[in-house]
């Protein structure tokens, strides 16, 4: 087991390290300038932005600024915004929380709403209930959620003006207010990422028990005289569980780099509008950042995931 | 209009037979800008317009509750010395001040000077190389420290460091030095004569930083001073918090310069998001009382408009959208190099068929069909209500004159109604970034110019490679490797000067300066140099204005460019906010003491 952690682990050196390499020329060479504002202003002399050029180093050789780059981030600074003019480590520390809670409680409201209705989907199948948790499910992952997250403006905003759409990460203000405007805020852009996550899940865990229910040990539990409850919970739900969770350990990366599209729409100061924002400004150092983590994220969590299911699945064994 | 002329105009605003706002609103007509001609009536002995700060009624500071206003680009960062766009300049306006202000008919107001220079006060110098402003004197940064000509002086200092990779550097390069007079004077002395001394110290660029808080920071170093993102000022809220690209929160600033201003407790500046829902934001859901830089179709803004919480105002700057004419030859490379100026253009040189496509271009429908109240049809390079359209640069949109131009000129339709002269053939390219209402305005150009025998093909850049400064790109609009171009040019100054000289030889863009010389165009003519050099130095503001108008005119004649719609700043307004009142030649929050709810 410790021998194939340590294998695994330094397999993912190289990995990472190609991958950072790949980032940062695509990123060099992508057309764009973090100075381009200043281009089109008259105002502002050539001069400036070409001190500015190099004052960020942005004139060297492409080895030179990858070296640079590789450097300062196995010392753990994670680079200087060009366009904010602050570390980007601040830049991303400041967006993290926000993110985490709003992905985080999505991720939640999915598994809340997957796990019930898909286990009881699978214990009977093709009956009413499962035919339209079926369709449901059907319809809510073929809405992309920039869809629905419209929808949702339209009717809870514009017509009935119950809740704001607008996101803010500090509200002014403290104990129950806090809570409450805060949980009136989160409510739509959760829903829409909860039910989006939920409705693919709901197809997940029914296939998964599905083929639980039909095995031998389910029978002889039932055999044994154990009530249906604890058959289904104990021995049904523990072994169908097994690939929903490396589903839900490989997803937990997205939840760092935030919701693109729904922060978007809901003006949540996620990590995911920080990704947009220093695209659209080509900020490369935070682009490289976000994505660089982001990689190194799903390659720990490939490993924590493929730990999580030996450690499930005894039958699994590491070599 | 020549000097003469304008000269009798002003005499009549003097003597009280034309108004005030109609004058500007004529200067405007003709190329010039607001501030320009308040400037001309200035100097001619007209006194300033009085500023309307009795439209203020509350009688004590705060209790105005909170100020939530959307701006969806969102301030990057807060000095704003390192202002990359009108969104930092905005943000900072919240806590910085500068010496005066421009008003929406370009008049300065004093902010954190006790009164504007004149000739007449004799504190702007008689050779136009000097200016004296006096302080306010109960002015206290907002850590309590008072606000002296020091902090005047280090600003220039500060910004004219090329070191230190200011932004507003070109407002602050051509001072020679700054005598501290007294603690609450300054004289700025200029190297040249400098007709328009309000650049430094007002408006947009103006902003003053406290000293004390930046000396540390100066030159190269500038870049890790915590102020940039923590902002300390005069102004009147005081910084809370700053989250680069989503949030800026400020608070009433208890010991501001001006009796009973803020009327607002806190003020939050929120980013992020699109133009269309931060408008719901403030005319449907009343959220938001405020939202900036409006880019939405008329059509959605009237009907945000039928819920009565709000609506959409516009205030008349300097942005022009408009087509350049490449005088060069794109397809020809001279010496490693497309668009030189040693290859002139094939049949953009022709006269007759730039006047044919300053004919093909239906403004009208451009604006009525894409931009709306966000835009006005107009003639001038700069900009034109269209009441006031000088006579020698009218537009109009007339495809069988333009046949007849072309025709006269020896321009003759081939068999695939093409016109061609000789082995030249009316084919063109027409290039513009990714921006959907600049898509539609190419079509309509295209439809036409097929009726009068021209080929356009059209091409669309995204917009971070179009205007990027990557030299090594073709497709920048710098290169211009296209025949024609269109895009948004910002005037980002009230005085025309900077603007005018993206025309001047010596500004022509080529590989030599690595594509950073203003005059995309590369049309070159010596009496517009002439013209230039001349009003660089020209002290009397009527004679200068004059000359203006004529560089301007022959801008137009020659159609060097075709100007399409003269582009509005849109706002979303809360129907209680009152005091806004929001100039087109300053920062939307200029204003930002005086905005109250009703």
């Amino acid at each position: 087991m410790s021998r194939y952690v340590v294998r695994r682990l330094l397999i993912a050196v190289p990995v990472i390290f190609g991958i950072s390499l790949v980032l940062f020329t695509i990123l060099a060479l992508a057309p764009g300038d973090p100075f381009e504002e200043l281009a089109t202003n008259p105002n502002v002399p050539p001069e400036v932005r070409m001190n500015l050029r190099t004052q960020f180093g942005l004139d060297d050789p492409l080895p030179v600024r990858y070296v640079r780059w590789l450097g300062s981030m196995l010392h753990g600074d994670w680079g200087f915004s060009f366009v904010s003019r602050i570390n980007v480590a601040t830049l991303i520390l400041q967006r993290l929380p926000t993110s985490l809670f709003v992905l985080g409680s999505a991720q939640v409201l999915g598994l809340l709403i997957a796990l019930p209705i898909g286990t009881y989907s699978a214990l009977r199948p093709y009956s009413t209930f499962d035919q339209i948790a079926t369709t449901l499910a059907f319809i809510g992952f073929s809405l992309p959620t920039f869809f629905t997250g419209l929808v949702f403006i339209l009717v809870f905003s514009l017509t009935l003006d119950w809740l704001p759409f607008i996101y803010r990460a500090d509200i002014p203000a403290t104990g129950w207010r806090w809570w409450w405007e805060n949980a009136r805020q989160a409510a739509m852009p959760v829903a829409v990422l909860g039910l989006f996550q939920g409705a693919t899940l709901t197809r997940f865990v029914r296939s998964a028990v599905l083929d639980v229910i039909r095995l031998d040990f389910v029978n002889t539990a039932r055999a044994k005289g154990l009530s249906e409850r604890v058959t289904i919970v104990k021995h049904v739900i523990r072994n169908a569980l097994i690939p929903v969770v490396t589903l839900v350990a490989l997803q937990i990366p997205a939840i760092f780099t935030g919701a693109v599209i729904t922060e978007q729409i809901f003006r949540v100061p996620g990590i995911g509008s920080l990704l947009i924002s220093s695209i659209l400004a080509n900020d490369t150092p935070v682009i490289m950042a976000i994505t660089f983590v982001f990689s190194c994220l799903v390659v720990i969590f490939n490993l924590v995931a493929d730990l999580l299911y030996g450690w499930l699945d005894p039958r699994i064994s590491y070599r | 209009m020549d000097e003469r002329e304008l000269r009798g105009l002003v005499e009549q605003v003097r003597v009280g037979a034309l108004s005030r706002r109609r004058f500007v609103q004529m200067m405007v007509g003709l190329g010039l800008t607001a501030p320009l001609a308040s400037q001309m009536l200035a100097s001619a002995g007209v006194a300033h317009a009085q500023t309307k700060s009795a439209a203020y009624t509350p009688t004590k500071r705060g209790g105005g509750g909170p100020l939530k206003v959307l701006w969806w680009q969102s301030p990057t960062l807060l000095n704003p010395h390192f202002a990359v766009g009108t969104k930092d300049q905005d943000g900072s306006r919240i806590f910085y001040e500068p010496l005066a202000a421009f008003d929406p008919d370009g008049n300065l107001v004093p902010v954190l000077a006790a009164e504007i220079p004149s000739l007449q006060n004799g504190a702007v110098g008689k050779d136009g190389k000097s200016v004296t402003w006096k302080l306010k004197k109960n002015v206290v940064w907002h850590d309590g420290k008072p606000f002296t000509a020091d902090d005047v002086v280090f600003n220039w200092e500060y910004a004219a460091d090329p070191a230190t990779a200011a932004t507003t550097i070109s407002s602050y390069k051509d001072i020679t030095k700054i005598d501290k007079l007294d603690s609450h004077t300054v004289r700025l002395t200029f190297k040249n004569p400098t007709p328009f001394w309000s650049d430094a110290f007002c408006g947009y660029r103006g902003m003053i930083i406290p000293k004390h808080v930046f000396e540390p920071f100066k030159g190269a170093k500038s870049r890790e001073a915590p102020a940039n993102v923590k902002p300390l000022g005069t102004g009147p809220y005081k910084y809370v918090d700053f989250k680069p690209g989503d949030i800026v929160r400020g608070e009433l600033n208890t010991t501001y310069h001006m009796p009973n201003r803020p009327h607002f407790d806190t003020i939050e500046m929120k980013g992020g998001g699109d133009a269309v829902s931060a408008g719901r934001a403030v005319v449907q859901t009343g959220e938001y009382d405020y939202a900036w830089n409006m880019q939405v179709e008329e059509e959605i803004m009237r009907r945000m408009e039928q819920g009565g919480r709000g609506k959409f105002e516009t205030s008349p700057g300097g942005n022009i959208e408009h087509i350049q004419c490449n005088q060069t030859d794109p397809w020809k490379e001279v010496e490693g190099e497309r668009s030189s100026v040693k290859a002139p253009h094939p049949f953009l040189t022709d006269p007759a068929v730039r006047q044919a496509l300053n004919l093909l271009v239906d403004r009208g429908s451009v604006q009525e069909e894409i931009y709306g109240r966000g835009g006005q049809a107009t003639a001038n390079f700069l900009n034109s209500p269209a009441k006031y359209v000088s006579k020698s640069t009218k537009w109009e949109f007339n495809v069988e004159k333009a046949n007849q131009i072309l025709d006269a000129a020896g321009w003759k339709r081939g068999p695939d109604g093409i016109r061609a002269k000789g082995d030249k053939k009316l084919k063109m390219v027409y290039q513009t970034s990714i921006n959907a209402p600049r898509q539609k305005t190419q079509a309509i150009v295209k439809q036409a110019a097929a009726k009068a025998g021209i080929e356009m093909e059209l091409k669309s850049i995204t917009a971070s490679v179009f205007f990027s400064s990557d030299a090594a790109n073709p497709d920048i609009y710098a290169r211009f490797s296209t025949d024609l171009q269109m895009f948004t040019t910002t005037q980002a100054s009230p005085d025309p000067q900077t603007f005018m000289e993206q025309f001047a030889s010596w500004e022509v863009s080529s590989k030599d300066n690595k594509f950073q010389g203003r005059n995309i165009t590369r049309w070159r003519n010596e009496e517009y140099d002439k013209l230039f050099r001349a009003a660089e130095t020209e002290l009397d503001p009527a004679k200068r204005a004059a000359l203006f108008i004529k560089m301007n005119d022959m801008v137009i004649q020659n159609v060097i460019v075709i100007p399409i719609i003269f582009r509005n700043k849109v706002q979303a307004v809360s129907s209680r906010l009152r005091g806004h009142e929001i100039s087109g030649w300053d920062n939307d929050t200029a204003n930002l003491c005086n905005w109250f709810k009703a």
